[in-house]
């Protein structure tokens, strides 16, 4: 599906989500009243200061306007990687991005990301992952890095990371390995209208609290984050 | 008998701190950071919770997946502590490494007043559990977010020789305040990834001296990207935790708005410069190309001098 083709079955009753330079901001009606606010990276492009900064501008400047959720988009490269980027200080903008979002969800605005293409890296972390709600739609592509660049880094053939990728979904590429570690909610079905599933997210929307542990454990992509989590939890508060 | 004793005690924990935080272990640095005697840790290696995932790759596994993480006093008040050891992975978050922050700070939020330091040394997600580092990483953040928003400080000590990298720089900017020496790079992308991507031209990773102006300490500083600068020593990050410890202020949606500007503000200021001297400059530092000379001591003094900090806007 294309980005225009997600919009328009997403709201049906119209929307009026920009496209600026890859930065996407506007709103949507939704069918069970309101409007949504929509944010996102379209068009696969890098998430940097100067798109971070305007999509941040966007969830603050909302959060006087209500409880409607928050729709995010992600269909990005990573995080830009660029001299400039980090000069002047990408871990703060791209940080900012994700605690609004997430402070935005905690005080009522119900953030729900939606992983349309690709995305990686820094960028993931301050989109895509920052809600509260992941979904994919089938034609996702997410990797928090690529085959190649992980051949680099841990000296092996991209032949034998392809073997090792199908016994373990843990590294490898892609919204079936992510999702089975817990960080995808649920996948999409395109041949239906997105607004019907939309609405019935948003009718059994889950409380704010993050379980993506325990849904890696149902999963089996990842068997002892939940119980480790715990288990620290509940020695720290034991000991006071 | 015992006032001699405990003076003796006492000077030798101060004669310990004066030890090289860069040097240090994770154990090394937790130990003397807090008050002596005072450190319990939480699946400590005796445990032998490792990662589950190394073995695929032939990979040697360690007892405590890279981090300690346990409580103990700061000068008599009770802390949560974690700290990375860069040694191992490049201290780098895997599923059992990221899960044992996560639960010490979601423990933190819990309780609501009991502050959390955060020893970061990292090159970020470990690419041979690079989903589950990943997404640990995102908890991770949501869990900073959580705890301060009940109320929780959550301090940042970066000076390790693994720097701050990737989504380690992300949990970084999630903490209330952070302290960092001039070893302690906080980046996103390192230098090779950025060399690797874009090429020699864009960031030529084999010039240290534009790597540490860079992503740096005292550049961190003097942008606001971090509070407190502090000398390599492990009494200098303890004074820095306690002080930034007794400074912050409550975090909500005016600390994000006045983030937002400071951000902005930043953007308009420096978004030109092409380089790190070029900002000092414009911040009105005079012969500002001296600055990665100055020792801490100047270094700190002329920081004060020409430079706000971040307070209350992170």
């Amino acid at each position: 599906m294309t980005l225009d083709d997600i919009l328009a079955s997403l709201f049906p009753d119209g929307h009026d989500v920009k496209n600026s330079g890859g930065v996407l901001s506007g709103s949507g009606a939704l069918r069970s009243g309101g409007r949504a606010l929509v944010i996102g990276v379209a068009d696969r492009t890098a998430l940097g200061v100067d798109e971070a900064i305007r999509l941040s501008n966007y969830v603050l400047a909302s959060l006087e306007n209500g409880n409607a959720p928050i729709l995010v988009l992600a269909d990005s490269d990573s995080q830009r990687m660029s001299k400039r980027d980090e000069l002047l200080g990408l871990n703060e903008f791209l940080a900012h991005l994700a605690k609004s979002l997430i402070y935005a969800d905690m005080r009522g605005r119900p953030a729900i990301g939606l992983l349309y293409g690709h995305s990686a890296a820094g960028a993931l972390l301050a989109t895509a992952l920052a809600t509260r709600v992941l979904v994919g739609l089938p034609s996702a592509d997410p990797a928090v890095m690529d085959l190649p660049s992980m051949a680099r880094v841990t000296k092996l053939s991209i032949e034998v990371l392809q073997e090792k990728a199908k016994s373990t979904p843990v590294f490898a590429p892609g919204l079936r390995n992510l999702a089975q570690t817990g960080a995808v909610h649920l996948t999409w079905d395109e041949t239906v209208p997105l607004a019907e599933q939309l609405d019935s997210l948003l009718a059994n929307m889950p409380d704010a609290r993050d379980r993506r542990d325990a849904l890696g454990v149902e999963r089996g992509g990842r068997p002892k984050a939940y119980a480790i989590a715990e288990r620290v939890r509940e020695l720290a508060l034991q000991a006071l | 008998m015992s006032a001699p004793h405990t003076q003796t005690t006492k000077s030798s924990a101060e004669l310990d701190r004066t030890a090289s935080w860069y040097e240090a272990s994770a154990r090394t640095r937790v130990r003397l950071l807090l008050d002596p005697g005072s450190v319990v840790e939480f699946i400590g290696p005796e445990k032998r919770e490792v990662s589950p995932h190394l073995k695929l790759f032939d990979l040697p596994e360690q007892f405590d997946d890279g981090i300690v993480v346990g409580r103990g006093r700061l000068d008599g008040s009770p802390v949560f502590v974690a700290a990375q050891e860069g040694r191992f992975m490049g201290g780098a978050f895997g599923e059992v490494h990221g899960a044992k922050l996560t639960g010490l700070l979601r423990a933190a939020r819990d309780i609501g007043s009991v502050p959390v330091l955060i020893l970061f040394d990292t090159g970020g997600v470990r690419l041979q559990e690079a989903n589950a580092g990943e997404l640990a990483i995102a908890e991770i953040m949501r869990a900073v977010i959580e705890a301060r928003t009940a109320g929780v400080k959550v301090i940042g000590l970066i000076g390790g020789r693994a720097g701050c990298y990737g989504g380690g720089g992300l949990i970084a900017g999630c903490c209330s305040a952070l302290a960092v020496s001039e070893q302690g790079r906080i980046s996103v992308s390192g230098p090779e990834v950025i060399e690797t991507n874009r090429g020699v031209e864009e960031f030529d990773s084999r010039d240290r001296a534009l790597v540490w102006r860079t992503m740096g300490g005292k550049h961190r500083r003097l942008l606001g990207g971090a509070e407190v600068f502090v000398d390599d020593t492990i009494q200098d990050f303890r004074d820095a935790a306690l002080e930034l410890l007794s400074s912050i202020r409550a975090f909500g949606i005016d600390t994000l708005r006045a983030e937002q500007s400071r951000l902005e503000d930043r953007l308009q200021r420096f978004g030109a410069c092409p380089d790190a001297v070029d900002i000092w400059t414009a911040e009105g530092i005079p012969d500002a190309v001296s600055i990665p000379a100055l020792p801490a001591d100047q270094f700190i003094a002329l920081a004060d001098k020409v430079r706000r900090s971040s307070r209350d806007a992170r």
